[in-house]
């Protein structure tokens, strides 16, 4: 268990030392982020090979201590966490490892960035690692508060007014979350993960389980309660909108997971809720995203529309102990991380080289950022969920199972919500590969960054998990249910 | 070794396109060598893995995704067939490619998608069950998308908006499709006369419908009437790439699924005894004569090339849907022989446009005088389209009309004699333009062929000729293709 | 009406009221204020929710002692971040 002590503890260890040296937060980031990837791979390893673990914390038992517990899907998620990380991390060393004295505005940005991103990470992994919904409100809550930090970082106006609009949306959806909690003490007298079923069978845990959800709707920016997120998304400097939109937003939906898992087939009513309002999301973001007109926002609603996916995989799986559609949401939900902040970091290496994020201005012809729009390309594939893709699995379990039920209105939202996304997106990559002759003799390319080699790397990773689904299947096939 | 033939083959352009995708637009020479050697690879791979599976060698390469879902590449007779097309087409049209992009923009960029759509067409040929084929079926639609659109105009972004639009809409039926039968079957492995077992007695209406998706799935890609409306319009792209997706990638994809499907899945007696031979087959005819009739009223030189493909790929659905093994033969050569003949419309084509500015029929005006190198390949295309003998399109013909008799199908005697008569109505008068009239005074030349542009016209002219010549040998289309048909019809 | 149903009644409304506030208001202030009766509310039923036949049960109050925590952190932020709002012309 020792990994799931580093993976919990340390990256807020290192926040703290990065906010009390800024000149060598970097430093702190770097090695943090690296040592986490390194105990997520090894906890996976070891789970995939002995089964789950759970450890109390200074043997404190459950009550009153703080357990932890990891399983298959905590691994699965763990390791998405600590792979994104690993590339925004990258992206954030084009910064500079160690900061000049004395630097101005920029370097305030980046001093500012790397406590925020540690408290962020170590937030998700405790998350991921918590088996009881109280010590989860409280990771959410860090995990809020960071994140939010995140999104002011640049400090302009619209980034500051999208980061009070999200932490007041999540301040209320937490007060809905911790009243849910409440009460669903109240009706069993535990709050640990395993008492779940047992709420499901008195009208107090199901009014409990009814608001734990609603607070994670907002968090996970469900629609109609994702009011704040596109703003916040697409105002951030771009390694914060990597990880707000492919990881923070996933903490509430790996909950929403983890509890229908764990609920059986008890809340038909909460499913069916979760399915048509995913529904609604996928097809409303998509419409979003097909008319807006900067990159930035684009990439922000079509969160909003895999969002909605991801939700309708978990509303619509069938009863997780006689089948494995579950899987397909977790499916999605990593190779979305993964694709999604590729996505952004490319957007970012765009509109850092252009200058502008104005999808109608990305055919310039003096000037080609060719690696960055290759990997927004290649996530833009992923994003569609064409094979051989991680998000292609996914869909395919998903269909697979709704065949076997005959649930066709279901296959053909499915269906028609990847054509959609489809449409959205190769309006920017045909604007991408616009140029042919036009590109004027001395169009120039820019050098390649570590930003480039993250988006890309991320990318080219999300591409290739389709091949290797056998590994996070496995991971989660093994989780107790 | 020898067991990991298909992988290295399909590796060869798998990964020679992201190295060319990274190459700077100035290493030439670079480029054109991997290019090269890729190619030259290729061919020499598929003769070696020929000759194994000629021998009754076995391939099955397998990797697991997810329970009941694997990754599986093996080569079959079937395979070979489409192998062969591919990496001697990609060979040549490599080398006309080098020699017409010579000087333009964004080559690196062309040639990287150029080896991944070849990957994806190879991938094709030796997908060993359903889930691989949609991969690399997908491949394909991603992979050309950037070629039709490379030259960057208004016009062909509204041609490739068409074309995904089109081909994506396929793709989700035939995910669909996929997803449907596996749910009833399990692993759908391509076996000879089929893998449905008795599924056919307990879900007929469920088969049905599925075999629609497939279908309808593959028919976007094969233009199948009325999914062929992307064809004509992707002709804006270079010359090369029209080649390419007429001759060998794209059309050929969806006729060589078509195959699969009626053959290696649901197999001739399944599909029989659900009664889809006669539709697929009347809606093959209706498309062979629909685009015929288009084809003649098309100036534009490339427009008509692809209503004629449109018309000459349902040759090959029509051979596979009749149901009868000596059809089948017919139907199976003709992917061969369409294609050779085709590519080598298209590449004379473009030496027309490049060497001249020709790109319309009206201004064939004495073309044999001008450019005659280009215009006996040309001759010998259109000819073998119409079906003279002994050119290869002959021997498809041949073989489709005694298919048709055999099936107690006498109308299909009908329909070639009238499609032929089409092909010649809308052949011959270019062929007339380009021998019989005077050349327009002072005809510009536009720029000098070199023989990076002359040589695969002529070879491909050369293989029309072989393949009508020597259609007897073992090693031609058509003995391949009796090879095959022994193994489907037994 | 027992003393328990008018609790509840009076925490449902005040939360009510809270997000009719919360949704409705544009001024920054008026929606911390709004967000800071939520969470009364919410604190109301929490504790109602830790009495069970006359008993009080530690636990839900250390749930609203942490809900209390939070809430003065995040309305500290949020003080901070609709200061800077407002006067960020001269940064």
């Amino acid at each position: 268990m020792t990994e799931a002590y580093v993976l919990a503890l340390l990256p807020f260890l290192a926040a703290v030392g990065a906010a009390a040296t800024p000149r060598m937060a970097a430093i702190w980031g770097l090695c943090a982020t690296l040592i986490n990837l390194g105990a997520s791979i090894l906890l996976a390893a070891r789970i995939l090979s002995g089964g789950d673990m759970r450890a109390d914390l200074g043997d404190w038992p459950a009550p009153l201590g703080i357990s932890l517990v990891a399983d298959g899907l905590a691994a699965v998620m763990l390791s998405m966490t600590a792979i994104v990380a690993t590339a925004v991390a990258l992206q954030a060393m084009s910064w500079g490892l160690v900061q000049p004295r004395g630097g101005q505005q920029r370097s305030r940005l980046q001093a500012g960035f790397w406590p925020l991103w540690l408290a962020t990470l170590g937030a998700l992994n405790a998350l991921f690692l918590s088996g009881d919904l109280f010590n989860i409100y409280v990771t959410f809550e860090i995990l809020g508060l960071s994140a939010v930090g995140l999104t002011a970082l640049t400090g302009s106006r619209n980034s500051l007014r999208a980061a009070f609009d999200y932490l007041a949306a999540g301040l209320a959806g937490s007060l809905v979350f911790l009243l849910g909690v409440a009460l669903a003490y109240a009706a069993v007298g535990r709050v640990d993960l395993a008492a779940v079923p047992a709420l499901v069978d008195t009208a107090t845990g199901r009014l409990a389980l009814g608001l734990i959800f609603a607070g994670l709707a907002v968090k996970a920016a469900l629609f109609p309660l994702h009011f704040w997120m596109p703003a916040a998304h697409s105002s951030a400097a771009p390694a914060a909108s990597a990880v707000l939109s492919a990881l923070v937003v996933k903490g509430a939906l790996y909950l929403a997971l983890r509890i229908t898992i764990e609920a059986g087939a008890g809340i038909e009513v909460l499913r069916i809720a979760l399915a048509v309002l995913g529904a609604a999301g996928m097809l409303w973001g998509s419409w979003m995203a097909l008319r807006a007109e900067r990159l930035k926002l684009l990439v922000a609603y079509s969160t909003v529309a895999q969002i909605g996916l991801i939700t309708l995989a978990i509303g619509v799986a069938d009863d997780p102990s006689t089948s494995a559609m579950w899987q397909a949401a977790a499916l999605l939900m990593l190779s979305h991380a993964l694709a999604k902040a590729a996505m952004f970091l490319a957007v970012g290496r765009i509109a850092e080289e252009l200058g502008h994020d104005r999808i109608s201005g990305l055919n310039r012809t003096d000037l080609r950022p060719g690696v960055a729009e290759f990997a927004f390309a290649i996530a833009a594939v992923s994003l569609i969920g064409l094979p051989p893709t991680a998000g292609f699995i996914g869909k395919w379990l998903l269909i697979d199972g709704l065949i076997d039920r005959g649930a066709w209105v279901w296959i053909a939202l499915l269906l028609g919500g990847t054509a959609l996304s489809a449409a959205y997106l190769s309006r920017v990559v045909s604007r991408c590969l616009r140029g042919g002759p036009h590109v004027a003799p001395g169009a120039r390319r820019p050098e390649w960054r570590t930003g480039d080699v993250a988006a890309l790397g991320l990318a080219t990773t999300a591409l290739a998990l389709g091949l290797g689904s056998a590994l996070p299947l496995t991971l989660l096939n093994g989780t107790a249910l | 070794m020898t067991e990991l033939l298909p992988l290295a083959i399909l590796m060869t352009s798998l990964c020679a396109a992201p190295i060319i995708l990274a190459i700077p637009e100035r290493a030439r020479t670079l480029r054109t060598t991997i290019n090269l050697t890729a190619a030259t690879l290729k061919v020499g791979l598929v003769a070696w893995l020929s000759i194994a599976v000629a021998a009754g060698g076995e391939f099955n390469l397998r990797l697991g995704i997810a329970p009941g879902l694997d990754l599986h590449l093996q080569a079959d007779a079937l395979s070979v067939l489409f192998l062969a097309l591919s990496a001697v087409l990609w060979f040549l049209t490599t080398i006309y490619a080098i020699g017409y992009l010579e000087g333009g923009a964004d080559r690196s960029r062309f040639f990287g998608f150029f080896s991944l759509c070849v990957a994806a067409t190879v991938g094709i040929a030796m997908a060993g069950n359903l889930f691989t084929f949609l991969i690399f079926f997908e491949l394909l639609t991603l992979a050309t998308w950037p070629l039709v659109v490379h030259r960057g105009t208004a016009e062909s972004h509204r041609a490739g908006r068409i074309y995904l639009a089109y081909t994506l809409g396929g793709g989700l039926a035939l995910t669909l499709g996929t997803v449907w039968l596996y749910a009833l079957a399990g692993d759908v492995p391509f076996a000879p006369r089929g893998v449905l077992g008795d599924l056919p007695q307990t879900a007929p209406l469920a088969l049905t419908a599925i075999f629609v998706l497939l279908i309808a799935g593959v028919g976007v890609k094969a233009a199948l009437f009325p999914l062929h409306g992307w064809l004509p319009l992707s002709m804006v792209a270079p010359a090369p790439v029209s080649a390419l997706l007429h001759a060998v990638a794209v059309v050929k994809a969806g006729a060589f699924g078509i195959m699969r499907i009626v053959y290696d899945v649901y197999g001739v007696e399944t599909v029989q005894l659900l009664g889809l031979a006669a539709p697929l087959a009347a809606l093959a005819a209706v498309t062979i004569i629909w685009g015929s009739v288009r084809a003649l009223t098309q100036d534009d030189l490339k427009k008509r090339l692809a209503y004629s493909t449109i018309s000459q790929v349902s040759y090959i659905t029509l051979g596979v849907a009749l149901l009868s093994p000596v059809a089948a033969v017919g139907g199976l050569a003709h992917l061969i022989h369409q294609g050779i003949m085709k590519i080598t419309l298209f590449l004379a084509a473009g030496n027309f446009a490049e060497g001249r500015g020709v790109k319309t029929v009206s201004a064939m005006d004495g073309m044999g005088r001008l450019m005659p190198g280009a215009t006996i390949a040309f001759t010998i295309g259109s000819l073998g389209m119409i079906g003279v003998p002994p050119l290869a399109g002959f021997v498809s013909k041949w073989y489709l009309g005694s298919g048709g008799l055999d099936a107690g199908q006498p109308m299909v005697i009908a329909l070639l004699a009238g499609s032929s008569l089409l092909n010649a109505a809308y052949f011959l008068p270019i062929l007339y333009r380009a021998w019989f009239r005077d050349p327009p005074e002072g005809a510009p030349v536009k720029r000098r062929i070199g023989w990076m542009l002359a040589v695969p016209p002529a070879a491909t002219a050369a293989l029309i000729l072989a393949a009508g010549l020597l259609a007897n040998a073992p090693f031609s289309p058509l003995g391949w293709t009796r090879f095959i048909v022994s193994l489907e019809y037994l | 009406m027992t003393s328990e149903t008018m609790y509840i009644l009076a925490g449902v409304l005040l939360a009510a009221l809270a997000m009719h506030r919360l949704c409705t208001a544009r001024d920054a202030l008026a929606r911390i204020l709004a967000l800071n009766v939520l969470s009364v509310g919410i604190a109301m039923l929490m504790l109602l929710a830790g009495r069970v036949a006359g008993v009080t049960d530690a636990v839900p109050q250390a749930f609203v002692l942490t809900g209390i925590v939070v809430l003065v952190a995040v309305t500290a932020a949020l003080l901070s971040l609709a200061e800077r709002i407002s006067g960020g012309d001269d940064d």
